[in-house]
């Protein structure tokens, strides 16, 4: 006889919830699914939509907040969905491995106004281990005189590290903000060699 | 509503799955209205108002739910003299296990009127909103449900 564990009340409601994550993806009514990973930066959040990655989360913006963030700005519909980030997941975990550079998954931009998608998606464009001034984004997005606007689309980036606003430096040299906190910045640029 | 359903399903998963139990039996039938019930809440939980009980709106749905499950499991029925033994996929048989045996030995309105509101926590105005009757009807079933559970398990303590 084969012995199996006893199944007690939470793995039977472990069980359901995933399956309930599951159905709620096929009938079209997960509108967010999240999950944590644990990384060298500290647990981070992920959040997408059936569009694509929505949101990258470090802990110190607070897990709870974002979520009621999200559920006021997209909609309450929202469960603990591993499967749904499962692709991204795996590739942040090869990125902290270093065997990764970049990311290739969907994207969500619907909590980005216009100009600072522009320069979110811009972010991708500056290469691994390379860093730019808030003022050469600025340029490169085709508006020199907006490093500004460089700034606080990168200080609201929705998803750090998977778009590199960690990438771009003050003028002088200075890490300039991040919203993960400057130790992480400074954690991700010397894991791409970068500083 | 406005809240994250996730935690919806974390603060009712318990009292859904007991509720569904004590209607259908603790068997996959009852995970079956646990789902439904859950399903049936996520896709009308953005519209639902926000003064709602969640807590009773939550019983209302499981109700439906196993009346559904009730009527197509009686559809696709076999019938057989007893049910085949199989092993239990619920750990050591224990005093859970024979509460539940317990509760599904109940006449069907006695189970009921015990499960929607003392699992559910509905008042017994609305239990007899469910299940037919008055809520002095339904008091009574589910006060008699729960002696014979009492003189079954010789216990005294809540069952909740």
């Amino acid at each position: 006889m084969t012995w199996l564990p006893p199944q007690t009340e939470a793995t039977t409601l472990e069980r359901l919830r995933g399956r309930l994550a599951a159905e709620a993806e096929r009938a079209d009514l997960l509108g967010i699914g999240y999950r944590t990973v644990d990384t060298p930066v500290g647990s981070l959040l992920l959040a997408a939509t059936e569009r694509g990655l929505i949101r990258v989360a470090f802990a110190r913006e607070d897990h709870d907040a974002v979520l009621e963030d999200l559920a006021t700005r997209i909609g309450p519909r929202i469960l603990h969905a591993p499967a749904r980030l499962d692709a991204v997941a795996t590739q942040l975990e090869e990125y902290f491995s270093g065997t990764r550079t970049g990311f290739s998954v969907p994207l969500d931009h619907t909590l980005s106004t216009p100009f600072r998608r522009i320069v979110q998606e811009f972010l991708p464009h500056i290469g691994y281990g390379h860093t730019l001034t808030y003022r050469e984004v600025a340029g490169r997005v085709g508006n020199p005189r907006a490093m500004r606007a460089v700034g606080s689309a990168c200080a609201t980036n929705p998803l750090p590290i998977v778009l590199p606003c960690h990438r771009v430096l003050r003028t002088d040299g200075g890490l300039g903000g991040y919203i993960g906190g400057l130790e992480a910045k400074t954690a991700l640029l010397e894991l791409e060699h970068a500083r | 509503m406005k809240r994250i359903f996730e935690t919806v399903v974390t603060e009712h998963q318990d009292m859904v799955l007991r509720v569904c139990r004590g209607v259908l039996g603790a068997h996959a039938d009852a995970e079956d209205a646990w789902s439904e019930t859950f399903m049936a809440a996520l896709r009308a939980w953005p519209t639902l108002p926000e003064d709602t009980n969640i807590e009773a709106w939550l019983v209302t749905i499981a109700h439906r739910k196993a009346i559904d499950i009730t009527r197509s499991r009686a559809r696709r029925a076999i019938t057989v003299e007893h049910l085949p033994e199989t092993a239990s996929t619920r750990g050591i048989p224990g005093e859970e296990h024979e509460l539940w045996a317990a509760v599904r030995a109940l006449p069907e309105r006695q189970r009921l009127a015990l499960s929607y509101h003392y699992f559910g926590g509905l008042p017994y105005s609305e239990v007899a909103a469910l299940i037919g009757g008055s809520a002095e009807a339904a008091r009574r079933a589910g006060s008699a449900g729960v002696a014979t559970l009492r003189t079954h398990h010789h216990t005294k303590g809540p069952l909740r």
